[in-house]
């Protein structure tokens, strides 16, 4: 698939602190692209190295085939974690300012504005001031801000935060109607649900490092361990019991059932096949629930963290 | 339109419309002239106060000799003994008392004349009488050794030295002064300027570190664009604040003058009493002025004023600028400001104590060119003419220095922006030159 941003081996030290190491990481284009990692383990860094804010000390960053260089950044809309607008402006005054910052004409930024406006429900607001709206409608703006100039890549950082549920919802549609529109979105969150419901690539950086990144369904089919969950109706739980934990690896599992069955995880050995546990299951009881154990975004992350 | 005139306009017109900028733009010069005609007025009630001091002659010596003035009136008391005096002019709330005591020889004066006060009695008014003493007595003196008073007066020459410079220019011993007037304004202002205007540079920086917009600016310019558009527009707000107070100054002392009759310029200053101590010369002193002002290098001092207070001004500007990037909070600055204002404070020092007492001298000439002084110290020297090869040089490194500085601010600026939490220390930030 076509890459919109490659970055090849890229570090930066600050003084004696090694912020990123050696990372690549290949964003293909008009994917959602998570990129995850635990407090303090550089994300912010590399965000801000691909929107120049600051400059690697080795390594390339490459948009849309051309090394990055300052034109680059009006194909770049930024929503940085630590956001926010001029108090004291009004609210129409700076978001035509701050578009163009961005390189769109004044004609052609007050056109989009009013679209998005409209789009938002918020076009009462133009000549409020940003202290006086709350911290969510505040959020709007910037989003609004972010991607006004329709930038080819998108990066937000925690987009989520500060919106209620109705708001967060709103802007999940939007960003996913955005990816729909041809742009490649980069997505930086610790919401798991989120990175499971939208991303289709992730990379895991820890401690400087990236540790992981791939499809999000080719990461998951390698971190399955073919353990089963499964429901078994019987006369004779002790004995069916027994057996199970002689021939498998059992772990106790809890699912919602209207029947009074035994409950299991089990782990089969690589050879084996489903097929396989669910011909010796059917040998024992009735068989009432059988789903493959698919790990979540959020067990990778803890396993693979955990792991280095 | 490209992004420097984006952020200066935007800039510019955020101070300009700032509710604080605009009341403190009419609010200064009301109580600046407020002030002024306050003084001019109480000091005039001051001076319509008649006074009266009761004098005492026992030795009859001078009876003619206290001539009433305006605001002073002298009553003679005789045939009284002291105790007597001091109760009358104690009971009829007189200013005091002048005791003159009957002494053997007129030298026997000089210790023995007493003044007696409710509280220590005004400079002015003591001036006045031992003015009048000495006279007289000197007269007598003169008189007790057979020399006429009048003939002395007579022979007297005064001689008026005519100042000339060496290429053939006339001066006179006022030029100086007004030399040191227009250079001291010329550095005073520039540093008023600094120190005003470099402030609210540091606090709009400090403005967008708290309301976290600087990453979303910065994801769009350069950080060296947005501290020079902020430098560039706060200092237009600044020029514009500036002539505003001057015009409004101005309008201002002209109607309050023609309403209330007062002149604000009328506060008496000792100089001002000094040139009106001779009126006639008056006229003469105005047309030395107007010579002197005539011989100032104008044209000179004006185009240096041009560039050393924009150069100086961008120089200082840039550091404040590097100081708000550094910190979290105006409180925090404290610690960085010292650095910042002793180089302004020695070069108003330099300028104020040195460059009067020898424009030329060694220091002088050294803190002419060191650029965090030159602006002022060179300002207040072009007055009493420099070369212009040393004006050149002067600022050249000031302009050189500027943009060392600016790389220095910059880089502090790059990286102090994007810092949060946690006050820097010197060391840190030398640190951060090196990202």
């Amino acid at each position: 698939m076509e890459k919109l941003l490659v970055a090849q081996n890229v570090s930066k030290s600050f003084g004696n602190y090694k912020a990123l190491n050696d990372i690549s990481i290949e964003v293909p284009k008009g994917s959602i692209f998570g990129l995850l990692g635990p407090n303090g383990a550089g994300k912010t860094t590399f965000i801000r190295i691909i929107n120049q804010i600051t400059m690697p000390d080795t390594g390339e960053v490459i948009l849309d085939g051309e090394p990055l260089q300052p034109e680059h950044i009006q194909h770049i809309g930024y929503l940085p974690e630590e956001r926010g607008l001029y108090k004291s402006m009004k609210v129409g005054e700076q978001a035509l300012y701050l578009a163009q910052l961005k390189g769109l004409s004044k004609q052609e930024a007050k056109k989009r504005l009013k679209y998005w406006f409209e789009r938002l429900e918020i076009g009462d607001w133009w000549n409020k001031k940003i202290q006086e709206l709350s911290k969510g409608m505040a959020q709007k703006i910037q989003f609004v801000v972010t991607v006004l100039h329709q930038p080819k890549l998108l990066i937000f950082d925690e987009p989520f935060s500060g919106f209620d549920p109705i708001n967060a919802n709103l802007i999940k549609d939007e960003i996913l109607k955005l990816r729909e529109d041809g742009a490649t979105v980069i997505f930086s969150t610790h919401r798991m649900e989120s990175v499971e419901e939208m991303c289709d690539h992730i990379a895991l950086i820890h401690e400087s490092n990236k540790i992981l990144d791939g499809k999000l369904i080719d990461i998951k089919r390698a971190y399955k361990s073919n353990t089963y969950e499964v429901g078994l109706h019987t006369s004779d739980q002790e004995k069916v019991t027994a057996a199970l934990h002689e021939k498998f690896e059992v772990f106790p599992a809890s699912f919602k059932s209207i029947n009074n069955e035994l409950q299991y995880k089990i782990k089969v050995s690589e050879a084996a096949s489903a097929n396989d546990l669910v011909s010796y299951l059917t040998t024992q009881g009735e068989l009432t629930h059988f789903v493959e154990v698919i790990p979540s975004a959020n067990d990778i992350f803890i396993e693979t963290v955990q792991n280095n | 339109m490209n992004h420097l005139s984006l952020i200066i306009k935007r800039e510019y017109l955020n101070k300009v419309r700032n509710k604080s900028f605009i009341i403190m733009t009419f609010l200064s010069p009301l109580i600046m002239v407020g002030i002024f005609t306050l003084v001019a007025y109480l000091s005039q009630l001051n001076n319509d106060k008649e006074r009266t001091v009761s004098i005492l002659d026992e030795s009859g010596l001078f009876i003619d000799q206290f001539e009433n003035s305006q605001g002073l009136q002298y009553k003679m008391l005789t045939d009284i003994s002291l105790s007597e005096a001091k109760t009358v002019a104690q009971e009829s709330e007189n200013y005091g008392l002048l005791y003159i005591p009957k002494t053997e020889d007129i030298e026997g004066l000089s210790k023995a004349i007493t003044f007696y006060s409710e509280d220590s009695p005004s400079l002015i008014v003591m001036d006045d009488i031992e003015e009048a003493i000495e006279e007289k007595a000197n007269a007598l003196k003169l008189l007790e050794a057979g020399i006429d008073a009048q003939a002395i007066k007579e022979l007297r020459i005064e001689i008026d030295t005519n100042l000339e410079t060496f290429k053939g220019e006339e001066t006179s011993k006022l030029g100086s002064g007004l030399k040191l007037a227009f250079g001291g304004a010329a550095g005073y202002l520039l540093f008023m300027f600094i120190i005003i205007y470099g402030n609210m540079i540091m606090r709009s920086v400090i403005e967008e570190k708290t309301s976290r917009i600087i990453e979303v600016i910065i994801s769009s310019v350069k950080p060296v664009k947005l501290l020079l558009g902020k430098i560039f527009g706060t200092s237009l707000a600044g020029i514009t604040q500036f002539l505003a107070w001057v015009i409004l100054i101005g309008v201002l002392s002209t109607v309050v003058t023609s309403i209330f009759g007062i002149d604000p310029a009328a506060v008496p200053s000792p100089q001002q009493e000094m040139l009106e101590s001779g009126s006639g010369e008056m006229e003469n002193i105005f047309q030395d002025i107007m010579l002197e002002i005539g011989n100032l290098p104008l044209a000179n001092l004006v185009i240096m004023f041009i560039f050393f207070f924009i150069g100086g001004y961008l120089l200082y500007a840039s550091l404040y600028a590097a100081i708000g990037a550094a910190v979290d909070s105006e409180t925090d600055t404290q610690q960085f400001m010292l650095p910042i204002l002793m180089p302004l404070i020695l070069a108003v020092y330099v300028g104020f104590f040195t460059v009067i007492d020898n424009p030329h001298g060694t220091v002088s000439q050294v803190f002419s060119y060191i650029p965090f002084t030159s602006p002022v110290v060179m300002l207040m020297r072009i007055p009493f003419g420099v070369p212009v090869w040393q004006q050149i040089l002067s600022v050249v490194i000031l302009f050189a220095t500027f943009i060392g500085t600016v790389w220095f601010a910059a880089k502090i600026y790059r990286v102090g922006i994007l810092m949060y939490g946690k006050k820097p220390s010197y060391k840190e930030i030398i640190k951060w030159l090196k990202y």
